[in-house]
């Protein structure tokens, strides 16, 4: 697939992030068009994760901007991003553990105030998920991997997001469930959410991702089509594991 | 809140130790129940009263334990200032409403100030833990956890000197505004007093405890509680939340205070230590970071203290603190997790 020609949601400029004397990323720049699905790739440690966090406030940027919607959003604490219209499923699905499976679906329209609103996603959540319906009075930490990364993305759909952030969200699930997450981000997609995607998996990401960008060692390597990059044998080397 | 199974039920392997333990803890349990049985049977008017006092103080206990398991359960922290915040509260309500309002004896008037004071105290005490949390505790909150612990043992020590700075170093009598009036209900005497601290501690431990389980605020504390980055990509402002569970907890001690001064009539700058300590070992009882933990281990400790000094067979008064901690120790060996806390898994 290719990249769309929409105006961009989100604008990641010359961005760098570090932990203490560590820099994650380096001089990043990256653009998401509204609309679209796009990937982020790289081996691990490649600085993926660290720029979804920055983007969702749960990290301070060392340098750069990201704009979202036209809107300056580095350095804004992590909740009020939430409110600009940024959901973010995270690395490791981190669930409420203690939970429901109701309450977490709640925690996700947190910051919601239109009740008609909200039982209208959640009807459209359950039946992207029809496992979390059966599960509803469940505690969420007893459930499989399986069922809590489809919670992690659900509660991040309850906020009826603009941009949908997806980090890692077939990490350790059965090829089968890989299948069917990946086929829901697509359906989800449909809806009109646009969504930055990080994968291990990066094959199945490039193939659904308008546009992709490669990360090594916190810098930008390669970017360019989804499918162009799916098809380019020095990518499959390095990344696709073969 | 329960504890997350580990999805599978692991068989647990039969040891000498194991049996050790159980047959302990079934020697321990029967003692426990024979010597309450015993004083039941001997003297079941007497057993009832010392049931009545038992419980009225344990309510008092379960009151500030509320504050130590709440902070615990939001930020990891034992808050060592929280017992000597109650302290403040008891001297806070003693100088408003005994001094400077001049309530000392019953009468209509000073029941409607009472109640006043009373809330006035809950906000003291709410205003002084939001405070503490902002000055002190807040900027430690990223360092290692035994910097937040010290700090709190040295507030404790800060919030005993504005106590003994304000009313000196001798217990304070308070003229509380509470008649020393007895009923009888079939042969139990209850106190006018007891009564007053069951009619204010009861609806107040529900209040909270709806306020955690079943608010908007309640979900975000508990959120915040388990994941505090989870709960910023939800949305929920962290600081905020743990500011608002620094407030209840400061509230249920300025009751407690306020309570304690009325009703035992008399305040002291080193108050806070002892029933901190009690109410510290009531939260550690009852499950720590578990609120109903807190509210069971505070009676529980209410009554093994009103039991022990107060049944004709038994070791009596001296030995109050001994039987409090010892039964403790022993919970500890048998269940580390406290009553209804959750048992700690291994992590492999």
């Amino acid at each position: 697939m290719a990249r769309l020609n929409t105006p961009a949601m989100l604008k990641i400029n010359d961005l760098t992030v570090g932990y203490g004397a560590i820099t994650a990323v380096k001089g990043l720049t990256l653009e998401v068009r509204e609309g679209e699905i796009v990937s982020l790739i790289g081996s691990n440690g490649a600085g993926k994760s660290t720029t979804l966090r920055t983007v969702s406030g749960l990290l301070k940027p060392k340098t750069g901007s990201i704009e979202f919607l036209g809107e300056k959003i580095d350095g804004i604490p992590g909740h009020e991003i939430v409110a600009k219209g940024i959901c973010h499923s995270p690395e490791g699905r981190r669930i409420f553990p203690k939970m429901t499976v109701d309450e977490n679906l709640d925690l996700g329209a947190y910051l919601r105030k239109d009740a008609a609103g909200v039982k209208e996603t959640r009807a459209h959540v359950l039946e992207l998920f029809p496992r979390l319906q059966e599960r509803i009075t469940q505690k969420a930490g007893t459930m499989s991997g399986g069922e809590q990364q489809m919670l992690a993305v659900g509660r991040a759909l309850m906020g009826n997001p603009k941009l949908l952030i997806l980090d890692e969200p077939s990490m350790g699930l059965a090829p089968v469930l890989v299948d069917l997450i990946f086929e829901t981000i697509e359906e989800i997609r449909k809806t009109g959410v646009t969504i930055l995607l990080v994968e291990q998996n990066a094959l199945a990401a490039l193939r659904i991702a308008d546009y992709a960008y490669v990360l090594e060692s916190g810098h930008l390597k390669l970017e360019g089509d989804g499918s162009k990059l799916a098809d380019d044998p020095a990518i499959a080397q390095a990344y696709l594991g073969g | 809140m329960t504890s997350v199974a580990s999805g599978v039920a692991r068989k647990k392997k039969i040891t000498p130790s194991a049996i050790l333990m159980k047959v302990s803890m079934i020697f321990v349990v029967g003692v426990a129940v024979y010597w309450l049985g015993l004083n039941l049977t001997s003297d079941p008017m007497q057993f009832a009263q010392v049931t009545v006092n038992g419980l009225n103080n344990g309510l008092l206990y379960a009151l500030i334990a509320l504050g130590y398991t709440l902070v615990y359960g939001i930020i990891e922290l034992i808050n060592f200032a929280h017992g000597d915040l109650f302290m403040l509260s008891a001297v806070f309500s003693f100088a408003i409403l005994t001094e400077l309002l001049g309530a000392q004896s019953p009468s209509g008037t000073n029941y409607i100030l009472l109640l006043l004071v009373l809330l006035l105290t809950m906000v003291f005490g709410a205003v002084v833990n939001t405070s503490i949390e902002r000055l002190a505790y807040r900027r430690l909150r990223n360092a290692p956890k035994l910097a937040p612990l010290i700090t709190a043992v040295g507030m404790s020590f800060v919030l005993q000197w504005i106590g003994l700075k304000w009313i000196g170093s001798n217990p304070v009598n308070v003229n509380t505004v509470l008649p020393s009036t007895t009923f009888e209900l079939s042969g139990i005497v209850i106190n006018f007093k007891s009564l007053v601290i069951f009619a204010i501690t009861i609806p107040l431990l529900v209040v909270l405890a709806f306020i955690v389980n079943k608010t908007r605020r309640g979900r975000a504390m508990r959120a915040t509680a388990q994941d505090k980055d989870a709960s910023r990509l939800m949305g929920i402002d962290v600081n905020q939340t743990i500011t608002f569970t620094f407030a209840i907890a400061g509230a249920a001690a300025g009751a407690a205070g306020i309570m304690w001064a009325q009703t035992t009539g008399t305040v002291a700058y080193n108050l806070g230590f002892q029933l901190g300590l009690i109410a510290f070992t009531a939260a550690v009882l009852g499950g720590v970071g578990n609120l109903y933990g807190a509210v069971l281990g505070g009676l529980i400790i209410g009554l093994i203290q009103s039991y022990n000094d107060g049944l004709a067979i038994g070791p009596g008064q001296r030995w109050s603190q001994t039987m409090v901690f010892t039964i403790l120790i022993l919970l500890m060996v048998y269940r580390p997790g406290g009553l209804l806390g959750e048992t700690a898994q291994e992590k492999v």
